[in-house]
Formats: structure tokens, C-alpha cells, sequence
């Protein structure tokens, strides 16, 4: 039964990831006008000569479920094609940048996921006291706090408190990662505020409906202690919701990173597709777009299956 | 007791949504300036005087182009969540009502939509249609249409095996009859609570593309805009950006806090323990 649900659920992956291929794929044919001239007018003088060029590199002149397959069996044995007007490999390119947004969206989700947990129990504890209502209200500002400005509104305090401090920018982890963590510990912040408000809240509801369960009834009955009840019995079933929200964070995590670099001049991801629209380089923007959709839908995969591995009641 | 505050939360909540609303509809005639108007003299002024917000790097009146801006970003955000509304929500409505192989194609292309990230999508969406307000409202649209129709679909699912809606077949009612008149009603609040939370959220969509420059272009006033162009002049007059960032912050708090009381108003499960 259980082989069985994983057997579905690796189906399910498969047919989400190719159908995710496809869009990916026809998003370029789906520009309108044509896409050839759009790009060589982007940096060069559009000739018939160079649109045939660009067009037989591209693929563009053969029938479309050919492009199709060619582009997906050259994508699956890691060639993403070269990039426009630099001519180097898109993984390349990619992987460049990945690293810096990969460590913000980490740091950010350790941080957001991590205050969570704390925060989520205490409003359960002091559910109905004035703290909680305000700590309510603080959710939802931090919800809706646009990432962005806060992120300006952050770098104008450091620049006022303490001018020395370099808050901008990004050194890698081997050069300096004491400088690198410090720099990415403003960008993480903003990131991670959303996701706080959001998990916190979603921690709160699960632990009160945890709380009414009979399994709470008989940890009280044999005399626990409240907080015990509420820490140990109700926050460890609480955490299964809270498990799967965390993989669908990430999707909002990868998207923010994107603005929250710009904010703190990060030469991300962000920077490579907003790049990538500025000199209408397609061929980077779709390889950028499939291959962090498909890291997000792995990791959705796999805390799914955390989820089946934590709970019991799922397998059944 | 509980209902009573809940209400006045309710109350100030609609109040200043609307207000909100109503200086968004009637921007020409509550702007005190031309959003667009350059006054050379009185460049990056800070807060007070003649210009209540301060005035931008060409000299234009920030407290104007807020209120524009707010115009904007609500006509945006607003046009693109109906829009989402009205796809995913009758596609959720439909694929719960007649299940079987409707259910399973809809909701599948559903999943493969929800599959990237929101502003991911958006982006893109934006990048391949081209950069234009009304582009923006597009991809916020199709963004937010499979959220929609995953997110109605559950509660619809239980309407639509309850008791009144058999009943209502039974006696030989028409589909078009029981999805209008018995299964949609009793939505109602379930797709007044979503929306109103979606809708907050989308404002920070549109601002987001505004401020990556993918969204309204200038010299058109749009909040995200303000905050990216005014990022430049940080040191010398920060009040034209944090002014923008703080109106965005309104009207998405706004009405996230109105669909936050709704839903404790609304739903009566929730009425006795929180």
C-alpha cells in the first residue's frame, strides 16, 4: 500500500515536471510578432541573413514537436543551449548566480521556519490574551510589509546607525564567510518576515486545533503540565501542516529573492533574468525559469514525502 | 461580547479599505498637484509646505502621484484577481460539481500552473507579452486563477454532496438551477474571505513587478515604480520612496485585515474558540 502511494505520487512528479517542460517551452513561441527579430533588435541590426542564422540555431525552422523533443533530450543531458550574446553555455551562466540566491533563500527559510516555531507556540499558549491579538496584528503587517521596502527601509537605518558597515553586495562563501553571512543576514531578514508571519500563523491554528484532540484531554487527565501539553503533545503533531507549508514557502522564497536582490545589489538569479528580459535573451530565461521551477517542485516532491514518512495516519 | 468587537474590527477595517478606495476613484479631484507636473525649482524636497509629501527628483508632487499610484496598483491588482476569480473559480466550481474526468483534466492543468513559483510566473508571463500595466494584469491573473480554483474547490466539494443540494436534484432541479441558486450562495463567503487575502496579495505582486521595472513604465505614477526610481536618491531624499513603500503597505494591509475579520465573522466554527 505504501510502495504503492510512492509509485503514484513519483507518477504525479514525472507528469508535472514534463507538462512544466512544455509551457516552458511554447512561452517563447507565445511572444508576439516575431521572436527572431525581437531578439536581434535587442543588440544588432535585424538582417534577413542574421534572422535565418538565429532562426537555424535555434531550431526555430523545424516542426514543432521536433524543437520540442530536441530541446528536452539536449536539456536532460545538461545542455541548456548558449546564451544569445555571450555565446557561453546557459548553465554556465547559471550557475554563476544560482549560488548567491540559493544561500539567501536557505538562510531565509532557516530563519523564517525556524522564529516560527517559537512564536507559532507562544500565541497558542497565550491564545485569547491581549499579546496574542497583537501578535496577530504583527502577523499581518508582516505579511503585507512590500519585501522590497522594507529592505531600503533597512539599508537607510544601517547607513544612519552605522555607516562603516558595508550592507550591500555579495563575497562568496570561499573568499570571506564570515562577510559573506553578514551581508546576506539584511537580504535574509527581509525575505524571511512573510514567511515568519505566514508559518507562525499557520503553526498557531494547527496547534489549537492539535489542542482539542483526546490525546491532549488524556496528557492533561495523567497530569502534565500545561506547558508540556502545549510543547511536547500538541506541537508535534502541529509540525506535520507546518512541514508541508514550508516546501510551498520556498516557491514564494525563489520569487521573492529575485526583488530582494535588486534591493541589496546581489548578483543573483534575479539579476541574470532581469538580465536575460532586458536583452530579450530568451534562451537564458527559459532555461532559468524551467530549471528553479523544477528545484521547487522537487523539493515539494520530497517534503511530501517527508510527510508520509511522519505521518502515520497519511500511509493508512 | 466577542461578535460585538469583532464587528468594530469589521467596521474600522471596511472604513479604511474604502477610504482608501474612495481617494484611489477620486484621485483628479483630491490630488492637490499634477502627478505629472515638473516643478524644476523645488526639487527632492522632504515632508511639508506646499508639497505635504516632499516632491521627487524632477519636482513632482509625491503626495500626488501616491494617490495616482494607488489608483493604479488597485485598478491592476484588482481587474487581475476578478479576472482570477471568475476562470478558476467556475473552473473549480465546475470540476466539483460534475467530478469524473472534468474534475481530473481541470484540476491537473491547475496543478501544473501551481506548479511555479507565483512571481516566477509572473515574470515571465510579463517578459514574453511584454512589460505594459496591462500585461501585468494578465500575468497576475493567470497567476493567481489555479490558486482560485484549488482554493474553491474543497468547500465546493462539500456543498455539493450536502443534503439541500440532493434534495434540490431530487426534485428534479436543472445544473445551471442548483449551481446558481443553492451551491454558489452558500460560497459566498468562502470566495469573499479568499478574494479579499488574494487581492492583498496581489497588490504586492504588482508592486514587485512595478519596482523590477516590469510593470507600469513611467512617467505613468505607480508605487513600485517610485520606490526603484527614488532608491537613487536614497541619500539626498528618501521621503518619495518611503512614502510609496508605506501607501503600498496600507492598502495591502487594508484589506488583508478586512478578509482576516471576515473570515472570523463569517465562519461560524471559528466564532467560539478564537
Amino acid at each position: 500500500m505504501f510502495f504503492r502511494l510512492i509509485i503514484a505520487r513519483l507518477v504525479d512528479l514525472i507528469f508535472v515536471l514534463v507538462s512544466v517542460s512544455v509551457v516552458v517551452f511554447f512561452m517563447i513561441r507565445l511572444i508576439p510578432g516575431d521572436a527572431v527579430a525581437i531578439m536581434l533588435g535587442a543588440n544588432t541590426e535585424v538582417t534577413p541573413e542574421r534572422m535565418a542564422g538565429l532562426r537555424a540555431r535555434l531550431g526555430l525552422d523545424q516542426p514543432v514537436v521536433q524543437q520540442y523533443l530536441a530541446w528536452i533530450d539536449a536539456a536532460l543531458s545538461g545542455d541548456f543551449g548558449t546564451s544569445l550574446w555571450t555565446g557561453r553555455p546557459v548553465l554556465d551562466e547559471i550557475a554563476v548566480h544560482v549560488w548567491p540566491t540559493l544561500q539567501l533563500t536557505l538562510l531565509s527559510l532557516l530563519i523564517g521556519a525556524g522564529l516560527a516555531v517559537p512564536a507559532g507556540c507562544l500565541m497558542a499558549e497565550l491564545r485569547g490574551r491581549l499579546a496574542d491579538a497583537i501578535m496577530r496584528v504583527a502577523t499581518v503587517v508582516g505579511l503585507t510589509i512590500p519585501s522590497f521596502w522594507l529592505g531600503i527601509v533597512m539599508i537607510l537605518v544601517i547607513a544612519a546607525l552605522a555607516p562603516s558597515v558595508q550592507a550591500l553586495g555579495y563575497v562568496a562563501f570561499s573568499d570571506d564567510p564570515l562577510d559573506n553571512v553578514a551581508r546576506l543576514l539584511l537580504p535574509a531578514v527581509t525575505l524571511a518576515l512573510p514567511i515568519l508571519a505566514n508559518l507562525s500563523r499557520l503553526l498557531r491554528s494547527a496547534m489549537l486545533d492539535a489542542l482539542t484532540q483526546d490525546y491532549i484531554r488524556t496528557a492533561r487527565a495523567k497530569g502534565a503540565t500545561e506547558r508540556s501539553v502545549v510543547y511536547v503533545h500538541a506541537l508535534r503533531n502541529a509540525l506535520i501542516p507546518f512541514v508541508t507549508s514550508v516546501g510551498i514557502m520556498t516557491g514564494y522564497l525563489l520569487g521573492g529573492a529575485i526583488v530582494v536582490e535588486q534591493v541589496f545589489a546581489i548578483p543573483g538569479l534575479g539579476r541574470l533574468i532581469l538580465g536575460a528580459i532586458a536583452e530579450r535573451n530568451y534562451p537564458l530565461l527559459q532555461a532559468t525559469i524551467l530549471l528553479v521551477t523544477c528545484g521547487f517542485v522537487v523539493v515539494n516532491f520530497v517534503v511530501d514525502m517527508l510527510y508520509l514518512a511522519i505521518d502515520p495516519r497519511v500511509r493508512a | 461580547m466577542r461578535r460585538l468587537a469583532h464587528n468594530r474590527l469589521l467596521v474600522l477595517a471596511v472604513g479604511f479599505v474604502a477610504l482608501q478606495a474612495l481617494l484611489a476613484v477620486f484621485a483628479p479631484i483630491v490630488s492637490p498637484h499634477d502627478p505629472l507636473e515638473q516643478h524644476v525649482l523645488a526639487r527632492l524636497r522632504g515632508p511639508g509646505g506646499t508639497y505635504w509629501l516632499g516632491t521627487d527628483q524632477f519636482g513632482r508632487d509625491v503626495l500626488s502621484r501616491i494617490i495616482y499610484g494607488c489608483r493604479a496598483s488597485l485598478a491592476v491588482s484588482a481587474t487581475a484577481v476578478a479576472a482570477a476569480l471568475l476562470a478558476g473559480g467556475t473552473l473549480g466550481l465546475l470540476a466539483s460539481y460534475y467530478r469524473g474526468w472534468l474534475e481530473r483534466i481541470v484540476m491537473r492543468l491547475m496543478d501544473v500552473l501551481f506548479a511555479f513559483p507565483v512571481l516566477l510566473l509572473a515574470i515571465g508571463i510579463v517578459a514574453v507579452l511584454g512589460p505594459r500595466n496591462s500585461t501585468a494584469a494578465v500575468a497576475i491573473a493567470i497567476v493567481y486563477t489555479p490558486i482560485f480554483a484549488r482554493l474553491l474547490r474543497g468547500p465546493a466539494l462539500v456543498i455539493c454532496e450536502s443534503d439541500y443540494v440532493m434534495s434540490a436534484l431530487a426534485v428534479g432541479a436543472s445544473d445551471m438551477r442548483v449551481i446558481f441558486m443553492h451551491v454558489l450562495p452558500n460560497l459566498m463567503s468562502v470566495v469573499l474571505v479568499q478574494t479579499s487575502l488574494l487581492l492583498s496579495a496581489a497588490i504586492l505582486v504588482e508592486a514587485s513587478l512595478s519596482f523590477l521595472g516590469l510593470g507600469t513604465q513611467p512617467p505613468t505614477p505607480s508605487l513600485g515604480l517610485m520606490l526603484s526610481e527614488g532608491r537613487n536618491f536614497l541619500m539626498l531624499s528618501p521621503w518619495s520612496a518611503i512614502f510609496a513603500g508605506i501607501a503600498i503597505l496600507f492598502l495591502s494591509f487594508g484589506i488583508n485585515l478586512l478578509g482576516d475579520v471576515l473570515r472570523d465573522t463569517l465562519d461560524p466554527r471559528l466564532r467560539g474558540e478564537r
